[in-house]
C-alpha cells in the first residue's frame, strides 16, 4: 500500500505540473475532461463497482448538478459554489428518492430501472420551459474569478480546480474503501442474503453508496456548466454518459480504487483525438475502437487495467 | 417457561397450496443443543429461516428472549442476537478468510482496527490462524463450513443455527464439527442444528425435534427419538415400521 500511496503521490504531481510545461489549451481541455470523467467514474465505482449495484442512471445526478446550479445562477443570481451545495443536496435526494423503490430489485432489474429513471430526467428537462427545454440555459458572463467559478482567458484555473475534485472523490473512494461501509458493500455484492443474515442492513447501505455516488458526480455537473457555459439535457443528462461512466470503471477495473482513474486516462483522451482526427471521416470510429478495447479487455483482462499495474498487489 | 430462550409457537408457514410447516411448537432453554432432524423435504431449512425471520411465517409466533419476533427482518435478528448459517455454504467469494470474519465482526466493532482485531481472535477459536490471508473459495468444503460458522460468530449470538454443517464431510471432518459444536456450547451459546448425520447430532443433542411432511412427529432425548414409532416410519416408511415391531413382539 505505501508503494501505491507514492505511486499516487507522483502521478498527481505530475499532473499540476503538466499546465507549467504545457500550455496547448486542446491538451489542457482534453485533461480536464479526463479528471472530470475520472471524478464521476470514481462516483459510479461506489455504487456500481463496490457495492455492486450497476447504475446506468448516474448521468442524471451530472444534470441535477448542473442544472440546479445554473437556474440558481440566472433566476436568483446565487454564487455557483452555494448552486454546487445545493445540487449535491438536490442529488442526494433523488438517489434516496430512486434508491428507495429500485434497491429492492436484484440484479439486471435495478440496471434498467435506473436507465428509465436517466430517460424520465432527460423527457422532463427537455419539455420543461422553466428550465429552458430543449434549448437549455446559458450562463451569464461574469467577471473573472474564483469566487464567481467563472475564468475566460484561460482554462487552467479550470484544470487546478477539476483536479482537487479528482483528489477529493480519490479520498472518498479510498475512505469507504477501508472503513466498515466498504467492506459492508462489498459483502452485499457478493451475497445479499449472506449479508443480510450478518446483520447487515442492505437497503441501507446501499443508499449511502448511491447518495456519495450522487455527490460526487453532481459537483461534476456543476463544474461542466461552469466550464463550458451553456448546458442542455442531451449534453448533461444523455444515457451515454452514464454508460461512459460504467466503461470506464470496467477498463480500469471495477471495484478497485484506481480502476476508474486509469480507465479515464485510457478512454476519454482516446475518445476525445478519435472524435477530433476521425470525426470527419464519419462518426462512430472512436466507438468502434472503445469497443474493439472493452472486448479485448473482458478476453485478457477481465479484472481490467488495473490488475496490469498491480501484479504484487494482492 | 421463562427459562427459555426461544420459543416457537404453532408456527405455520405456507407456499401457495403447500403447507412446509404446520403448528409447529417447541421450545429451547439457554445453553442447549437442539437436534432438528427428518427426511429431506420435511420442512427443516423453512422452519430456520421463519426463525431467522428470511421467511415471515403466516401463522404462529417465535419468541426470542421474551420478544415476539415473528416479523421482524433477518438484519434485526442477527442484531438481536441470533445467528444463522445456510445449508449451501455462502462464504464471501471474493474475500479472504480475514475479511469474511470481519464482516461479522463489523456488527459489534464498527471501527476497523476493533473488527480486524476482533476477527483475528475469532480466527484463533476456529483454527484458521495460519489461513488468514487465503481466498475463501480456496478453501476445502470442510473449512467453508467452518469459516462460515466463523463469521456468525463473530456477530457475537446468543443463539446460533446451523444448518447441516456436517453434510458431505469425512468422518474425522464430523468429529472436528462436533468438538466445535460443543466448544461453542461452552461459550453459553444455545444452539439448533438442522442435521442429516446421525453420528454427529445423536451424542451431542440435549433434544432432538423430527419433522415430517411439515409436521412436528417427535420431540425428546435421542434415545426416545430413535426408538420412537413415528420416526421410524417417517424414516424407512410403513412396512418396515410394522416389521420391527412385529419381530420386537416375537422377541
Amino acid at each position: 500500500m505505501k508503494k501505491g500511496l507514492f505511486v499516487f503521490i507522483l502521478f498527481m504531481c505530475i499532473l499540476a505540473a503538466v499546465p507549467l510545461f504545457l500550455g496547448d489549451p486542446f491538451v489542457c481541455h482534453i485533461l480536464i475532461m479526463t479528471m472530470m470523467y475520472a471524478t464521476m467514474s470514481i462516483g459510479w465505482n461506489v455504487i456500481g463497482g463496490y457495492a455492486g449495484q450497476v447504475s446506468f442512471g448516474n448521468a442524471a445526478f451530472f444534470g441535477v448538478g448542473a442544472y440546479t446550479t445554473a437556474i440558481l445562477l440566472v433566476n436568483f443570481s446565487v454564487n455557483p459554489w452555494l448552486g454546487m451545495l445545493a445540487g449535491c443536496v438536490l442529488s442526494v435526494g433523488l438517489a434516496v428518492v430512486v434508491g428507495y423503490p429500485c434497491f429492492r430489485l436484484r440484479g439486471h432489474y435495478f440496471a434498467i430501472a435506473t436507465i428509465a429513471v436517466g430517460e424520465i430526467m432527460v423527457v422532463i428537462f427537455t419539455n420543461w420551459d422553466y428550465v429552458g427545454a430543449a434549448v437549455g440555459i446559458y450562463m451569464p458572463i461574469l467577471e473573472e474569478s474564483f469566487t464567481n467559478f467563472e475564468f475566460h482567458s484561460s482554462k487552467i484555473p479550470y484544470y487546478y480546480i477539476i483536479l482537487c475534485m479528482l483528489v477529493f472523490a480519490i479520498a472518498v473512494s479510498y475512505i469507504v474503501e477501508e472503513s466498515r461501509l466498504g467492506y459492508y458493500l462489498r459483502a452485499i455484492k457478493d451475497d445479499p442474503d449472506g449479508a443480510r443474515s450478518l446483520g447487515i442492513d442492505i437497503q441501507k447501505y446501499k443508499m449511502i453508496a448511491f447518495s456519495i455516488s450522487a455527490v460526487l458526480t453532481s459537483i461534476c455537473g456543476t463544474f461542466y456548466g461552469q466550464y463550458v457555459l451553456y448546458i442542455h439535457p442531451s449534453s448533461t443528462m444523455d444515457l451515454m454518459m452514464s454508460i461512459h461512466l460504467c466503461i470506464i470503471a470496467l477498463i480500469g477495473g471495477i471495484g478497485k480504487l484506481f480502476g476508474p482513474v486509469i480507465g479515464a486516462f485510457v478512454f476519454i483522451p482516446l475518445m476525445e483525438l478519435t472524435r477530433v482526427y476521425l470525426g470527419s471521416e464519419g462518426q462512430g470510429i472512436d466507438m468502434i475502437i472503445y469497443s474493439l478495447l472493452v472486448i479485448m479487455i473482458a478476453i485478457w483482462r477481465p479484472q481490467g487495467l488495473w490488475a496490469l499495474f498491480s501484479r504484487g498487489d494482492k | 417457561m421463562s427459562s427459555d430462550i426461544l420459543i416457537v409457537d404453532n408456527v405455520t408457514k405456507r407456499f401457495g397450496g403447500l403447507t412446509a410447516n404446520a403448528d409447529i411448537s417447541f421450545s429451547i432453554k439457554e445453553g442447549e443443543i437442539i437436534g432438528l432432524i427428518g427426511p429431506n423435504g420435511a420442512g427443516k431449512s423453512t422452519l430456520f429461516n421463519c426463525i431467522s425471520c428470511f421467511y415471515n411465517a403466516d401463522g404462529g409466533r417465535i419468541v426470542f428472549k421474551g420478544q415476539e419476533i415473528t416479523r421482524k427482518d433477518p438484519e434485526s435478528i442477527c442484531r438481536m442476537g441470533i445467528g444463522r448459517t445456510f445449508q449451501i455454504v455462502r462464504t464471501f467469494k471474493d474475500m479472504n478468510v480475514l475479511e469474511n470474519i470481519m464482516i461479522g465482526a463489523f456488527l459489534r466493532n464498527p471501527k476497523r482496527k476493533d473488527a480486524q482485531a476482533r476477527s483475528e481472535e475469532v480466527a484463533g477459536v476456529f483454527r484458521f490462524t495460519d489461513k488468514l490471508y487465503l481466498k475463501a473459495t480456496s478453501l476445502t468444503i470442510s473449512e467453508q463450513k467452518r469459516l462460515e460458522v466463523a463469521r456468525v460468530f463473530a456477530t457475537g449470538p446468543k443463539v446460533m443455527l446451523l444448518d447441516e454443517m456436517m453434510a458431505g464431510l469425512n468422518i474425522h471432518e464430523i468429529k472436528e464439527s462436533v468438538e466445535l459444536v460443543l466448544r461453542l456450547r461452552e461459550m453459553g451459546i444455545t444452539l439448533v442444528l438442522v442435521e442429516h448425520v446421525m453420528e454427529g447430532i445423536m451424542p451431542i443433542a440435549n433434544r432432538i425435534v423430527v419433522l415430517d411432511y411439515g409436521e412436528k412427529i417427535a420431540e425428546g432425548t435421542p434415545d426416545e427419538v430413535v426408538n420412537n414409532e413415528k420416526v421410524i416410519e417417517a424414516y424407512f416408511g410403513k412396512k418396515y415400521a410394522k416389521r420391527r415391531e412385529n419381530k420386537t413382539r416375537i422377541q
